[in-house]
């Protein structure tokens, strides 16, 4: 028997808040789970579709910047440049979307059962992972098909994608708990999706920004994390800036650790605001 | 026997916002600009702080609230609507956070705040169940134990792979209910959840939250409205009125004091204005008021209300049995084209010859299309107790909420033997 006293008093819900973490994992995978089971249902084409829209995307940034602008693509096929900075972008939209409104559309859960509601985003986040992992067995196909060979690099790739994973997670956790408060946050984040599209190298490459200006652009930091998928998968034609990479590192822990930080402070409220 | 939940000193105050035109949530707009506001009254030098902002009030919920529960107790919670029971509950399976005092809890708390919490219409009834099991804090191996036992008592095993979308809303209640039964936390809080549901399927819930409780020493806390429920499940008793806690003791005891303050008639004494009841009792029909009738009295709603300007108000009372549900109602206006303004006495017939035998609340309000000026859940309360059925006479009790007004007649078949 679990002789542990809970104690339930103003603002000392941090007492066992990580313990309570780790004991709710099995709930923080289930509602993974749902979202992913639930996603496309009655859907005809199903799991294509997380497959269909960034294949789609690419082939349309191929057309435009790389045959219609004429922009650079530093000898790689403009195709696979594209591609591989849309994985670690869509993984960031689609997890961004859907954390941001994941405690919204959970408010019945809030409102009659406790856990901690930080498994809430996180699932959102991890049902994002999954769907990139899917779609990028199409960059294995890309690679087949223009005979592209990455180096060992490679293996360092996935530092940038938990760079990734906590740019969507940190910036999922604001949005989560502003939107729980302000549901003006609801409208922000579709735009600043869209927007951030054309703020960030995806349909071409961060080299063609001018030299004077390419360490501010990493202000951006999804530039960063874009810039080093392309660094680690496609070789030496994509140096990377590192005083650019460790200031987008920085602010990516800075929302990361601030997000976590205001989560925790606005949790208490959720369910009695939502 | 050891303490297992200790309340100490237990208040949640809410902030209520009276601002009928605007969203329920905030708009950032609305904080900027009254951001803006306030910054430009300081540049002024006009003290403002939110405290006095008039469109904010404090409410208490809960205040001063302690009291102790002892391992393998069974507590029932009784109160009003609005008495603070939700929110006690909600502090206690720490869905929100107090405002003052403290509780100390040792196991594990699983709260039943609502049937079904999670479902989801498009997983099918296998899928909901290990969903549900989790967000009620069982674990996956537990779930999977007990999976076989939740399908047979939900009895729905040949739709196990249905969406439950498609189910029935008996099914969907059912298997909502099987999981919920099959929780085995140390302690279980439970919200009016058996209210809905056919009555033979709340029978057998109950009977297992019983069997579970008794047998293996869990402690319950329990709310509802169904006094019955309440005395065969609970031992003890917590009354809650209006935040503050009333009685704390056995459960008969607790019921019955209950009942008993339950208004019998309504008598205006606060200083509210403009459209508003001021007295409001049951009398027989000689006028005399009373709390029990039988079915050979005459029972008559007497209403005196307050009305202003009578221009588009209505004025409604509905009728109420023991379990809470509202059984039949009627407005002044059904009878008048308008009400009249000042004071006036109305007065209704109850229709005793469809009530059962049982204990009734009469609610009522004063509303136009705008806003409600006056209401009640509690205006008046009144037993009926039948002598003319034996079938009632002899303890059985009968179907449905509310009974056939006319007698059976009886016509003998003569000189044939049924084949």
């Amino acid at each position: 028997m679990d002789t542990t006293e809970i104690i339930i008093k103003p603002g000392a819900s941090a007492l066992h808040y990580w313990r309570d973490i780790w004991r709710y994992r099995e709930l923080f995978f289930f509602l993974a789970w749902r979202d992913i089971l639930v996603r496309y249902k009655q859907t005809a084409i199903g799991i294509a579709w997380s497959v269909l829209r960034p294949l789609a995307t690419m082939l349309v940034f191929t057309v435009v910047f790389g045959k219609l602008a004429k922009l650079p693509s530093n000898g790689v096929p403009y195709p696979i440049m594209v591609y591989v900075a849309m994985l670690p972008w869509q993984f960031f939209a689609n997890s961004l979307t859907e954390s941001s409104n994941s405690l919204i559309d959970n408010a019945n859960l809030l409102t009659k059962v406790y856990f901690p509601r930080l498994i809430v985003p996180a699932g959102s986040v991890i049902v994002g992972l999954v769907d990139f992992f899917i779609s990028s067995v199409i960059l294995g196909g890309l690679m087949v098909w223009y005979r592209f060979v990455p180096d060992s690099r490679i293996f360092l790739l996935p530092l940038f994608l938990i760079m990734a994973f906590m740019a969507s997670f940190g910036a999922g956790l604001w949005l989560s708990a502003l939107n729980v408060k302000y549901r003006d946050f609801r409208y922000v984040v579709p735009f600043l999706v869209q927007f951030g599209l054309y703020i960030s190298p995806v349909g071409f490459s961060s080299s063609i920004v001018p030299a004077d200006w390419r360490f501010l652009y990493f202000l951006n930091p999804m530039v960063g994390v874009i810039d080093g998928f392309r660094w680690a998968i496609l070789g030496d034609a994509f140096p990377i800036n590192w005083p650019g990479l460790s200031l987008s590192c920085f602010l990516v822990a800075l929302v990361f650790v601030g997000g976590l930080f205001y989560f925790r402070r606005m949790e208490r409220s959720f369910a009695d605001v939502v | 026997m050891s303490t297992v939940i200790s309340v100490e000193n237990l208040g949640k105050k809410y902030l209520l916002k009276h601002q009928s035109s605007r969203q329920p949530y905030v708009a950032l707009r609305d904080v900027l600009s009254d951001g803006i506001k306030n910054f430009g009254q300081r540049l002024l030098g006009r003290g403002n702080s939110s405290l006095s902002d008039p469109a904010q009030e404090e409410f208490w919920a809960l205040k001063d609230v302690s009291f102790e529960v002892k391992q393998g107790d069974r507590i029932g919670i009784i109160g009003r609507n609005g008495a603070g029971k939700s929110t006690l509950l909600k502090i206690l399976s720490r869905i929100t956070e107090p405002t003052t005092g403290c509780v100390r809890i040792k196991g594990r708390v699983a709260s039943l705040l609502e049937v079904g919490t999670g479902f989801h219409p498009e997983l099918t009834g296998r899928e909901n169940i290990f969903l549900n099991g989790a967000i009620l804090g069982m674990s996956r191996a537990e779930i999977r134990k007990k999976f076989d036992e939740i399908v047979d008592f939900a009895e729905i095993e040949k739709f196990l792979d249905t969406p439950v979308k498609r189910y029935s809303s008996g099914m969907y209640v059912r298997l909502a209910f099987a999981v919920a039964a099959h929780l085995e936390p140390e302690i279980l809080v439970v919200d009016e959840v058996l209210a809905v549901g056919d009555a033979q399927f709340q029978k057998k819930c109950l009977g297992k939250m019983e069997d579970v409780s008794t047998k293996e020493g869990r402690t319950v806390l329990f709310v509802s409205h169904n006094m019955a429920a309440l005395r065969t499940l609970c031992t003890q008793a917590v009354e809650i009125e209006k935040g503050n806690i009333k009685f704390v003791g056995d459960v008969d005891a607790a019921v019955q004091r209950y009942l008993q303050n339950e208004h019998t008639s309504f008598v205006r004494r606060d200083h509210q204005k403009g459209n508003r009841f001021l007295q409001v009792s049951v009398i027989d029909a000689v006028g005399v008021p009373g709390e029990t009738f039988t079915e050979s009295n005459k029972m008559y709603l007497a209403v005196r209300v307050f009305i202003e300007c009578p221009k588009d108000i209505h004025c409604g009372v509905t009728l109420y049995n023991s379990v809470n549900v509202p059984l039949i109602s009627s407005c002044v206006l059904d009878t008048f084209g308008d009400m009249q303004a000042g004071v006036s006495n109305y007065t209704l017939q109850i229709p005793v010859e469809l009530l059962h035998s049982g204990h009734y609340r009469v609610e009522g309000a004063i509303w136009d299309q705008y806003r409600v000026y006056d209401n009640s859940e509690n205006l008046c309360n009144f037993s009926l107790v039948r002598n003319d059925s034996i079938l009632e006479a002899k303890g059985t009790e009968s179907r449905g909420f509310l009974r056939f007004p006319y007698d059976w007649r009886l016509e003998t078949v003569r000189g044939d033997i049924a084949p």
